[in-house]
């Protein structure tokens, strides 16, 4: 049985009573989810309002339409550049960290066994764990007075090393925190790629003695590339955009280290109440997600409609 | 075959062994940490030599923390019980508005359905922060500023694409000819949704509406702009009770461990399902 895609179904008899015209069954199906658009686009279309404005809730008299002066604000303010620059710099070291470490492991537990199955459910965990309280466990560890971290980092010569408020390892901090949590994201995709991947090529390579180093760079890395392209881009986009993990550990802090797009946007908002910078921020971060999103979109719908394949 | 060589298996063994430790290790410290005493939390070296003790959890259950400045109320439990409530209610109406629409996404070529469920998708990756902060002023003039409704109702952002795509996925998968063999036998379209289509992407669904409220759960972002303390589910709450609560380290851990327990509980329980729901549908398990 082939399923193409999207088979329309034929008319059939109908008994009803009441009868919904064909051309309006699928609108009247969808009407909801369209609504829901349409409620999600219009604070979308007022936050591009905002960005044009100067809007301070404090001054709410002195209101009124600036155009792009927000944005052309943005090219002589060092704490834009320093947003742009932290926001970079966290999506990708993480996403290296993680890709690369996410790669090993599925790797290592790609063969079926009980043990490895049990492995790669444990490995979940993190991921399900809710990234602020992650935070807040990584928090409680790394506390100066009695983290286990913090001790530990003593035993080996550190001395008074201070994790997220020291604004030398702040950074370093908040990344272990999005690498604990997100690797097995990557590691799950790439295992169940791994493990999709047709036997043939491997089998054959194996009989003709090919060294297991040619394979991985020949054979499995290039088969493996969509899965790489899918996992590492989702990665991205969600990293790029990270708040809870930051705001939960340091609020931005300390100073201006951590102040990422939308931590930026927040504190912003809410304790200087420049609503026109806020949008503008944002905008400027949907800017960057919407173009890796669609690049995203791509490689997704092609991956999608491979694995309906082998369905 | 050839056997593995003993080194490679050594070094292997090492490596997982050594993932396991950083993967699992803050989880377990974290529960160790939740039945102790502050005296031996604070304990310098830590040791995990100690008598365990549940009366954290018996604080958190109560809602009175004993303290040494005396009784401090503490509502955590309100916390849950608002995780609970947000969750299923999210989820429970986003199968209601995603499942016909997937059906109709998945059966019904009409004009427009790939762009609306585009679009719906590309919500997904856009920041929330620019939809929630002129929501947050929106709410304030419809008078649904730190109510449920009003939180339910912006959780469809992450819930409904989700369920949309993979139940979508679903629909997809059954054979359309299944269906046209019960309409020739002359079911209406309704009898043939509810009685064909429905069932057979039952597991596709439940799967769907398991992870859509894991990630509901998990959300920090939506309720911090949105709710004041008596409607903030566990993430928030948890947060704020740190700060509430000075140096009960005990009852923060242990808050912790009841905020994370449920969703391990479904993660386990749809495991299976996992790969498919955080791909969004795109890679099968």
């Amino acid at each position: 049985m082939t399923t193409t895609h999207t088979q329309s179904l034929p008319p059939g008899p109908r008994r009803h009573r009441f009868r919904v015209s064909r051309r309006m069954l699928p609108y009247l199906l969808s009407l909801p989810a369209l609504l829901t658009c349409i409620g999600i686009l219009i604070p979308f279309l007022t936050a591009v309002a905002y960005s044009l404005q100067r809007y301070r809730l404090s001054q709410p008299w002195a209101r009124q339409w600036n155009w792009g002066q927000n944005y052309l604000n943005f090219l002589s303010d060092p704490a834009f550049w320093n947003t742009l620059k932290v926001s970079v710099t966290y999506a990708l070291v993480t996403v290296v960290v993680e890709l690369l470490l996410g790669l090993g492991i599925a790797l290592l537990l790609q063969r079926r066994s009980r043990l490895n199955n049990f492995v790669s459910i444990m490995l979940l965990m993190p991921l399900m764990t809710a990234p602020a309280l992650a935070a807040l466990m990584w928090k409680l560890m790394t506390n100066p007075g009695f983290g286990i971290l913090s001790y530990l980092a003593g035993l080996i010569g550190l001395g008074d090393f201070r994790w997220a408020s020291d604004p030398q390892t702040a950074m370093l901090t908040v990344v272990i925190v999005d690498v604990w949590v997100y690797t097995p994201f990557i590691m799950i995709l790439l295992l169940a790629g791994l493990r999709s991947l047709p036997q043939q090529p491997f089998e054959a390579a194996a009989l003709d003695g090919v060294p297991r180093l040619f394979v991985f760079w020949r054979i499995t890395l290039p088969m493996l590339t969509p899965f790489l392209l899918t996992a590492t881009l989702f990665r991205v986009i969600e990293s790029i955009q990270q708040f809870d993990i930051i705001y939960a550990m340091t609020q931005g802090g300390p100073g201006d280290r951590l102040t990422v797009f939308q931590v930026e946007a927040y504190l912003n908002f809410f304790q200087s109440t420049n609503v026109g910078r806020s949008a503008a921020l944002l905008m400027i971060l949907w800017a960057i997600t919407y173009a890796l999103s669609n690049v995203f979109i791509k490689n997704w719908l092609r991956l999608r409609e491979r694995s309906r394949g082998n369905a | 075959m050839h056997a593995t060589p003993t080194i490679e298996r050594i070094l292997r063994g090492t490596a997982i062994a050594l993932v396991c430790l950083f993967f699992m290790f803050p989880i377990a410290w974290i529960m160790l940490m939740s039945i102790q005493t502050n005296e031996t939390i604070l304990r310098v070296p830590p040791s995990v030599v100690f008598a365990p003790t549940f009366e954290n959890y018996q604080a958190l259950i109560t809602g009175k923390l004993e303290t040494a400045a005396g009784t401090l109320e503490i509502n955590f439990m309100r916390n849950l019980w608002n995780s609970l409530l947000l969750s299923t209610s999210s989820v429970a109406l986003g199968l209601v508005l995603g499942v016909p629409a997937a059906y109709a996404f998945a059966r019904l070529k009409f004009r427009g359905s790939e762009d609306i469920a585009f679009t719906l998708l590309s919500f997904r990756f856009a920041p929330p922060l620019l939809v929630l902060l002129p929501l947050t002023i929106y709410f304030q003039q419809l008078g649904l500023a730190n109510t449920y409704g009003g939180l339910i109702w912006v959780y469809q952002l992450i819930v409904l694409p989700l369920i949309l795509w993979i139940v979508r996925g679903y629909f997809e998968d059954i054979p359309a000819d299944i269906e046209y063999a019960y309409r020739i036998a002359g079911h209406g379209f309704w009898a043939t949704f509810r009685r064909i289509a429905l069932p057979l992407a039952g597991p596709g669904i439940a799967a769907a509406g398991l992870l859509a409220f894991i990630f509901a759960w998990n959300n920090f972002v939506f309720a911090l702009v949105l709710a004041s303390a008596d409607k903030q589910p566990v993430t928030v709450g948890a947060l704020a009770f740190v700060t509430a609560s000075g140096i009960q380290y005990g009852q923060v851990a242990a808050g912790i461990v009841l905020s994370i327990a449920p969703t391990f509980a479904l993660a386990l329980y749809a495991q299976r399902y996992l790969v498919e729901g955080l791909s969004l549908g795109a890679v099968k398990g």
